[in-house]
């Protein structure tokens, strides 16, 4: 797991560089799922950039599509196009879009950004994936606050209906939004309960505790129900100043503000 | 020609949930998604005879059109229906970034478009799909005038590229294709021909358009009539001929005059080959309940408004 904690590590490093540069996008809800995407590209999911349309890749919906800045880095870190693209991350006629865009990216599977549909999407999916009687899995990342929108929970019931028991989900449980806390704007709790009113298996871990967030996807795959990894995370993982602020939800670090984030995330060495 | 009063009838989604069996039968890609309402959409004649690619998904009109998306991004070639107003309304956004914006293949075949859903009233009534519609990109839009139009388009937009709109009634309306017609995406098709003034219409409309026809033919005025079933993307070619041939135009169709296919109309002649037109449809207010034909008549959705604006376009 070591390996996958380094990617978890460079991925950060990215988010910050790629939102510094581009002077826009969401570092905090990106810096948060950073060890959840680091564990999916690097541990989990079956993919081949080579052949990035395979019939038998796993498929990962980032349903969130903000934190497109994490998902960038894991996919250029894998291959799926050129890491030197994620400087051009959010400029006009390049292809790393504010959110998600599967047109234009290499590896993307769903176009995202607006909240609430991409578990629609990974249900559909997975409802084809059941068709075809295929051995891939599919796994989609929600945001918290995401959870807010009705189609979430349309989405829901429909898999537990359809018995996808080849969908994965989890939740980057951060605790905020751009308002503020979750229980401030617009409570979800009860969270845990809700999804298994709805007919999912559910697991509740540390975001951040790779062999934690690993066993749970391990046994959800195998559990046979539609499945829900609740994964409580810190919004700004890894630097202190953004930890824990909702104020970083979108908005970009200054060159300075990069630097000492960097320097925090690499222990204090601030070359690449 | 007739009036089509004495035609044989029926509804443009019957021809559809036919149609939908016949393409089930040859395309084992093919799959079904409905939101409640199977009977009324009739794609619970597919569903009867597919049960293992039919998926209802409940009253949750936005989670089908993702779902749906879903689909089309795994080798699947879905069909999501339901109302009109809920397709194109409640689902807007979801088709918009979710299923146009990745240009995705879903097929929207939305039942009981239009003022002739009747009975059930205003809040069943699309009268604004065209619009919501074609304004998105990569989205094409089409409004057949009969059953055996719906039976070819069905499968002439099976594999056609990027998502596709297809308005579908209620009300059984008169067959007016004749056995050896053809239906091309993006062509129009002229039913009757003449060189005074073109009336363009779609769906139910052209049975009012040709009647106008007629009466006006009485009155030594011979009008094009042109059905424009593909509203999205246009047959500039077709209009710019009719507008140069004619010098005026008057489209009719069951939805607002804003924003719909007589809007798209004019918004092209305006710019390339502008000629009088004027637009019949219902004019920016709510429908209400009542028999089809009643609304038809309170709402100016008739041969004699039809006639009357050939009249005034061509004083122009």
């Amino acid at each position: 797991m070591r390996h996958v904690a380094d990617r978890a590590t460079s991925l950060r490093c990215r988010i910050i560089q790629s939102t510094c540069r581009a002077g826009s996008g969401h570092p905090g809800g990106s810096l948060s799922c950073a060890d959840i995407v680091a564990l999916l590209y690097f541990h989990v999911l079956h993919l081949d950039p080579e052949r990035p349309d395979s019939e038998d890749r796993d498929r990962f919906i980032l349903t969130k599509g903000h934190a497109a800045p994490a998902l960038y880095a894991a996919l250029a870190e894998k291959g799926f196009f050129p890491v030197e693209e994620l400087q051009y991350l959010r400029r006009l006629g390049r292809m790393l879009q504010g959110h998600p865009d599967r047109v234009r990216t290499p590896g993307v599977e769903a176009s995202t950004g607006s909240l609430g549909q991409g578990l629609s999407v990974a249900a559909g999916i997975a409802i084809a994936g059941q068709l075809d009687e295929s051995d891939w899995g599919v796994y989609a990342l929600l945001g918290d606050g995401e959870l807010q929108e009705g189609q979430v929970w349309e989405a829901a019931m429909a898999a537990s209906h359809y018995g996808l028991d080849n969908l994965i989900a989890i939740t980057d449980y951060n605790d905020l939004q751009i308002d503020g806390q979750l229980s401030d704007v617009m409570r979800v709790e009860p969270l845990a309960d809700k999804w298994r009113a709805f007919g999912w298996d559910v697991w509740t871990v540390d975001g951040h505790d790779l062999y934690a967030l690993d066993a749970a996807v391990r046994e959800a795959q195998v559990c046979g129900r539609p499945a829900m990894i609740i994964a409580e995370t810190v919004k700004g993982r890894g630097v202190s100043f953004m930890e824990g602020e909702a104020s970083w939800h979108g908005k970009a670090p200054s060159g300075e503000q990069a630097e000492q984030a960097l320097l925090e995330l690499r222990g204090g060495d601030a070359d690449e | 020609m007739s009036d089509g009063s004495d035609l044989p009838r029926e509804s443009t989604r019957d021809a559809y949930g036919r149609a939908l069996v016949e393409l089930g039968a040859r395309r084992s890609d093919v799959v079904v998604l409905d939101a409640d309402l199977s009977g009324s959409t009739r794609t619970g004649w597919f569903g009867e005879k597919f049960p293992e690619r039919f998926f209802n998904m409940g009253i949750a009109e936005q989670n089908m059109m993702n779902v749906a998306a879903g689909l089309a991004m795994s080798g699947k070639t879905p069909f999501a229906s339901t109302f009109a107003i809920f397709a194109s309304g409640r689902a807007w956004e979801q088709v918009r970034n979710t299923v146009a914006y990745p240009s995705l293949p879903v097929r929207i075949c939305a039942t009981h478009a239009g003022i002739t859903v009747g009975a059930d009233g205003a809040s069943h009534q699309a009268l604004e799909d065209i619009a919501l519609m074609r304004v998105i990109p990569n989205m094409t839009v089409i409004a057949p005038k009969d059953g055996p139009e719906v039976e070819r388009v069905i499968p002439a937009i099976v594999d056609h590229d990027g998502p596709v709109y297809v308005r579908l009634g209620r009300a059984k309306v008169p067959v007016l294709s004749s056995e050896d017609e053809s239906f091309t995406v993006g062509r129009a098709q002229v039913l009757r021909d003449g060189g005074d003034v073109a009336i363009v219409a779609c769906g139910i409309m052209l049975e009012p358009a040709l009647a106008a026809a007629e009466t006006l033919g009485e009155q030594g005025i011979q009008a094009r009539v042109i059905n424009l079933s593909t509203i999205k993307p246009l047959d500039e070619a077709a209009l710019a001929a009719a507008a140069e041939d004619c010098g005026a135009v008057v489209t009719a169709e069951e939805h607002s005059v804003i924003g719909g296919m007589g809007s798209a109309v004019t918004e092209f002649l305006s710019a390339e080959c502008p000629v009088p037109v004027h637009r019949i449809g219902i004019m920016d207010r709510f429908g209400q309940s009542g028999e089809p034909d009643e609304l038809l008549e309170e709402y100016g959705l008739d041969a004699g408004t039809i006639e009357r604006a050939a009249l005034r376009v061509l004083k122009k």
